[in-house]
């Protein structure tokens, strides 16, 4: 059993005390959910008077049993997949050569790639598709891809750097000593283990990157956000919200999947990094080194 | 060039909203990741659970989805404030999750023995957190928030899209008067972008430097 | 009731054949216009190019109601996309093998300048910074700018004038905000979406959503008489037919087809088959041959 180092184990009053919160967190929690479903379910009335019908009534989810909808939802997810996946590959490329750049050793190429990395980094996502699309004249779909792969490529060569960073200091000198290239230390020694150490925090990038294919909306490209908006016009304004839900549950199912696989990664990578505080068992090992750096997912 | 300059009220008023939408929902966003990283380590199980729980749902949500919950249902929930501060509720708890992830992998950093230590002379959780933990766990905390508060000032130009008068929006509305001075005014919005996280990309990577050394 | 289960024959219908050129709204279908057999060109010409291609690329919204929505087989219908139509087949292109493309306002320039699509037909007016980097034939349509109100309109407006403590709504960066802008109102919201703008009319944090009246029809349309359109437009939209800066050609040509649609019923006939389920049916604009 894991027990957390920040408190003891739970006497009985502790017990008593958590048991209650929980059941009056539950309750709370409950009552809000049943007023949030009853409120939509109940029937609507505008400021100007009109009464629409409730949010779960059956004039607004009948589409739903056409399996047309489905399809075209299908499509918008798999446009979705289609520019994450590309861009994902060439983020991680691209996150490679920047860390590469960024711990290169001769000034003249830390500074401008840390210069590039910081205007990448500064950029918003929807601004940067836009300039692509406009200037490099690319189509939607590489515009999208470029953005992402460029903006969450800065951020996974940021991490990747920290953990070189992070590694002690011997691995390098242990490769040198061997009589290996520097470039091939940093390849075949430091580079693997630094991936390995931030492989948690590159694919939660991964999963914001999925999740920022949404704003390719900006130049119109058909995902599965835009799908959606698109059947709601086709098919009338009293859909507006079923889409959003089902679009909604659709991305979250989505990134679910991804963050799950995340997990299983950083689980199986777990016993190679460093014990913590929260995590670690009472006789884990200690002495745990901080990749705090610059290192962690960005909610963009 | 002259369609930047000519327009630089516009942007300027803009760059305010933007700046104010930073502000808020950064100071939002910090509080509530505080809280909800206190609350995904406490003892009390629930309190995990639903910590975990509104982490996950948050964290997988696109923004876009967020914001346009927070415009458009919290209004038919009854609720409505107007849609700047919507926009800023939407924006601190898209943002607080990401605050407490890095809350979290501070205090991951932070030696065990701190907390044994702290727990040997008798300290309760609240204390072993507040007084031993926390105050350590923030300097290596820093970096990774600022890379948060970069991110959030990008993305305050998706709020544009939901009522909300800022940079990005005004920028298209200008390049759209201008068809034949796109670039440049996309160049003029991304500047006043930069100007906010370029300053905060350096804070992080000096504090990170000074970390390196304290370790 | 009855839209709906029309709207849902459309839906199937539109999958089961791709061509379907039927309204989304009330079913009736606008006959397809007549596919020239072999059009003779003169070689160099962009008409040629496309006749030989056998294939045209046009970009259209796909979220307009009655002008171009996608439904969810992909294909376009509505107005825009029946002008398409008649000018491909002028070219000897059948409808099926007509590529359509989705442009968003942010996207019309550059998709035509760099070939992304041959023409653009997309609610897009005609103004002069645009035709300094693309070229537009046309207008082939001459639209308003207009209000749209809570049916029943319980502040009884009339025209931008009586919108002094009002909220309005519309899109960003769009013509009719830097219109609107000039007249005085108590606020402009602006999002993306024309449909985002529903919601704050319904909530009342906006009384008013302006934009071109047919764009207005569309929304009110579809809304199930919950808004209605003031009907009186403030502004003219010349709609163009955007395509590469002086292709004067290629231009002339398209002048040429849509006057002889004018003059031989297509151009009607295409207008009563999509947004004349709504609109009543106008005079065709004189083309701008300029």
């Amino acid at each position: 059993m894991t027990i957390s180092v920040l408190y003891d184990a739970p006497g009985p009053v502790a017990r008593r005390r958590s048991a209650m919160t929980s059941v009056v967190g539950a309750v709370i929690l409950i009552a809000l959910t049943a007023w949030l479903i009853s409120t939509l379910a109940a029937e609507r009335t505008t400021a100007a008077g009109a009464v629409l019908p409730g949010l779960f009534d059956s004039s607004r989810w009948d589409i739903f049993a056409d399996p047309v909808v489905w399809q075209s939802l299908g499509r918008g997810a798999l446009n979705t997949l289609a520019m994450a996946a590309v861009a994902a590959v060439l983020a991680l490329a691209i996150g490679v050569l920047f860390s590469f750049g960024r711990t290169a050793r001769s000034r003249w190429i830390r500074f401008p790639v840390a210069v590039l990395l910081e205007f990448f980094r500064g950029m918003p996502v929807l601004l940067m598709m836009l300039f692509v699309l406009l200037v490099f004249s690319t189509g939607t779909y590489w515009a999208g891809v470029t953005a992402l792969a460029v903006y969450n490529g800065a951020i996974i060569g940021e991490a990747l750097r920290a953990g070189i960073r992070s590694l002690p200091a011997g691995q390098r000198e242990a490769g040198l000593a061997i009589g290996l290239h520097p470039i091939r230390t940093r390849l075949i020694i430091e580079f693997p283990q630094a991936f390995r150490q931030m492989l948690p925090i590159i694919i939660a990038q991964l999963v914001v990157l999925l999740k920022d294919t949404s704003l390719a909306y900006i130049v119109g490209y058909s995902e599965l956000l835009r799908t959606g908006q698109n059947l709601t016009n086709f098919f009338g304004n009293r859909y507006n919200f079923s889409f959003f839900f089902i679009v909604l549950a659709m991305y979250l199912v989505m990134n679910l999947i991804l963050s799950w696989v995340a997990r299983i990664v950083s689980r199986r990578t777990a016993s190679r990094t460093r014990p913590a505080v929260v995590d670690a068992t009472v006789t884990g090992p200690t002495g745990g080194r901080a990749t705090a750096g610059k290192g962690s997912a960005t909610p963009d | 060039m002259d369609a930047v300059i000519d327009n630089l009220p516009t942007f300027l008023s803009a760059f305010g909203g933007t700046l104010q939408l930073l502000a808020l929902s950064g100071i939002g966003a910090l509080v509530l990741g505080v809280i909800i990283a206190a609350m995904r380590i406490s003892p009390v199980a629930s309190l995990r659970a639903f910590a975990t729980v509104y982490t996950e749902v948050l964290r997988n949500t696109p923004l876009t989805l967020a914001l346009f919950f927070c415009a458009t249902l919290l209004p038919y929930l009854q609720f409505n404030p107007g849609y700047f501060p919507l926009a800023v509720i939407g924006l601190t708890a898209y943002t607080s999750p990401f605050v407490a992830e890095a809350v979290r992998s501070g205090i991951n950093g932070v030696p065990i023995g701190q907390a044994e230590a702290a727990r040997s002379i008798g300290l309760p959780f609240g204390q072993v957190l507040l007084v031993i933990v926390l105050p350590q766990a923030v300097r290596m905390v820093i970096p990774p928030l600022i890379n948060v508060l970069i991110a959030l000032t990008k993305n305050t130009s998706v709020a544009g899209a939901f009522f909300v008068f800022e940079l990005f929006a005004a920028g298209r509305t200008l390049a759209n008067a201008r068809g034949d001075a796109v670039i440049p005014i996309l160049l003029g919005v991304a500047f006043f972008y930069l100007l906010v996280t370029v300053p905060l990309g350096l804070i992080a990577g000096r504090i990170e430097k000074k970390v390196a050394v304290l370790r | 009731m009855r839209r709906r289960s029309t709207r849902w024959t459309i839906a199937t219908a539109a999958v089961a054949a791709l061509a379907l050129s039927a309204c989304a709204d009330t079913g009736s279908s606008t006959p397809e216009p007549e596919v020239v057999e072999d059009a003779q060109f003169e070689p160099g010409t962009t008409m040629a190019a496309l006749a030989d291609a056998g294939t045209i690329t046009i970009g259209t919204k796909f979220d307009q109601p009655l002008f171009g929505l996608a439904g969810p087989g992909g294909v376009p219908v509505g107005f825009d996309v029946e002008i398409g139509k008649i000018i491909a087949a002028e070219l000897g292109i059948a409808p099926e093998d007509i590529r359509w493309v989705e442009t968003v306002s942010a996207n019309r320039e550059p998709f035509i300048q760099n070939g992304e699509v041959d023409i653009v037909i997309a609610t897009y007016t005609i103004n002069d910074t645009r035709k300094e980097v693309i070229s537009f034939a046309g207008p082939y349509y001459e639209a308003g700018q207009d209000l749209l109100v809570p049916a029943g309109n319980p502040d009884g407006i009339t025209g931008p004038e009586d919108l002094a403590d009002k909220v309005v709504c519309t899109v960003t960066g769009s013509t009719s905000e830097v219109n609107i802008r000039e007249y005085a109102t108590a606020d402009v919201l602006t999002t993306d979406t024309y449909t985002n703008c529903l919601e704050p009319l319904r909530t009342g944090a906006a009384q008013v959503l302006t934009t071109d009246n047919v764009i207005l029809a569309g929304l009110a349309d579809q809304t199930d008489g919950e808004f209605e359109v003031v009907g009186n437009p403030f502004t003219a939209e010349p709609y163009g037919i955007g395509l590469a800066l002086d292709d004067t050609e290629f231009r002339n040509w398209i002048n040429d087809v849509l006057e002889a649609a004018y003059a031989d019923g297509r151009w009607v006939a295409a207008w009563e088959g999509t947004a004349g389920a709504v609109l009543e049916t106008p005079q065709p604009p004189a083309v701008d041959r300029y």
